[in-house]
């Protein structure tokens, strides 16, 4: 086997690696009780997931120009995620959208305004 | 986050031309170049009149900070962080798998020992990315994260949590030096508990 043919066949094994961890995720949307927990799924699993994709496509593609825009593509994913996710969860957290008998600790409720939208009173 | 008008960096507003920081439009530039895929003349250049443009259309202030970067320390905060992603990762896996069971989630609060806004920023990132936490709230005047915990279990499941992104603050600190001062060392007892 050529260095070539290892490439290829950690490529492979890469993309299907990164494809079962977003398939993982997409359980977990599907299947957790509130928003902040689905979180976890919808953002998390692609860290990784979109990392070894990225590495099996790297390995396949083997191109100087793929390689900076695969690179690109793994810094700014990275930065913006937990920014996203950061805004939707504090939403959701002070529209009271959480599952608070999934909660074993809970430090923040107590030191938010009470809000009078709040479907919980 | 929020902008709060009486922070004095939006008070004086710096002038349109303090926005082109060399390090800014070198960067962009970068991006521009990586984006059209080939490192020539046109994109190179292209890049440059692109980044001057966004610089001067989209003003920054200046950050002041004083980084001493230690690449050994970098070094090791990258393969904690990816070594951490790849357990994380199979954790909140098989969380997801084990279909009957209600995870059992927690809200902590962490109140970071460094008062920099550059490392409350960086440890927010990070444990954002790792997974299985979720920052909530990040609290700029105390340096506090609230953290949502994917079944952390019990009470030792959030005190692990808790040591983890302490131990986080450390290495960022070590590997960035950015300007904090000293970390400081009055709070230990929430580490040894």
């Amino acid at each position: 086997m050529s260095l070539v043919d290892v490439a290829d066949v950690a490529a492979g094994v890469c993309l299907v690696v990164g494809a079962l961890l977003t398939l993982i995720a997409a359980i977990g949307i599907l299947r957790f009780p509130d928003l902040l927990t689905r979180m976890h799924s919808a953002t998390k699993p692609q860290v990784l997931g979109l990392l070894v994709i990225l590495l099996g496509l790297a390995l396949r593609l083997r191109e100087p120009a793929a390689l900076g825009l695969l690179v690109m593509v793994a810094v700014f994913q990275m930065v913006t995620t937990p920014i996203g996710s950061h805004m939707v969860g504090r939403a959701s957290f002070r529209a009271g959208q959480v599952r608070r008998d999934l909660l074993v600790v809970d430090d923040l409720s107590h030191t938010l305004p009470v809000d009078p939208t709040s479907p919980e009173k | 986050m929020r902008t709060a008008p009486q922070r004095p960096d939006e008070l004086s507003r710096p002038p349109r031309v303090a926005g082109l920081q060399p390090a800014a439009v070198l960067w962009l530039a970068a991006v521009w170049v990586a984006l059209w895929g080939d490192l020539s003349a046109f994109t190179v250049v292209g890049g440059l009149v692109v980044a001057v443009a966004v610089c001067l259309v989209f003003p920054f202030p200046r950050l002041r900070m004083r980084l001493r970067v230690r690449p050994l320390w970098l070094g090791w905060l990258v393969v904690r962080f990816l070594a951490d992603v790849v357990v994380a990762s199979v954790q909140v896996s098989w969380t997801t798998l084990q279909l009957r069971r209600e995870p059992r989630n927690a809200v902590i609060e962490v109140d970071l020992r460094t008062d920099s806004d550059l490392v409350l920023t960086v440890v927010a990132e990070m444990t954002s990315l790792v997974p299985g936490s979720l920052v909530v709230e990040a609290r700029r005047s105390t340096h506090t994260l609230f953290l949502h915990v994917l079944d952390a279990g019990d009470q030792r499941g959030v005190d692990k949590m808790r040591r983890q992104t302490f131990a986080l603050e450390r290495r960022v600190v070590m590997a960035l030096g950015a300007d904090t001062g000293p970390v400081q060392e009055t709070r230990s007892e929430e580490v040894s508990s």
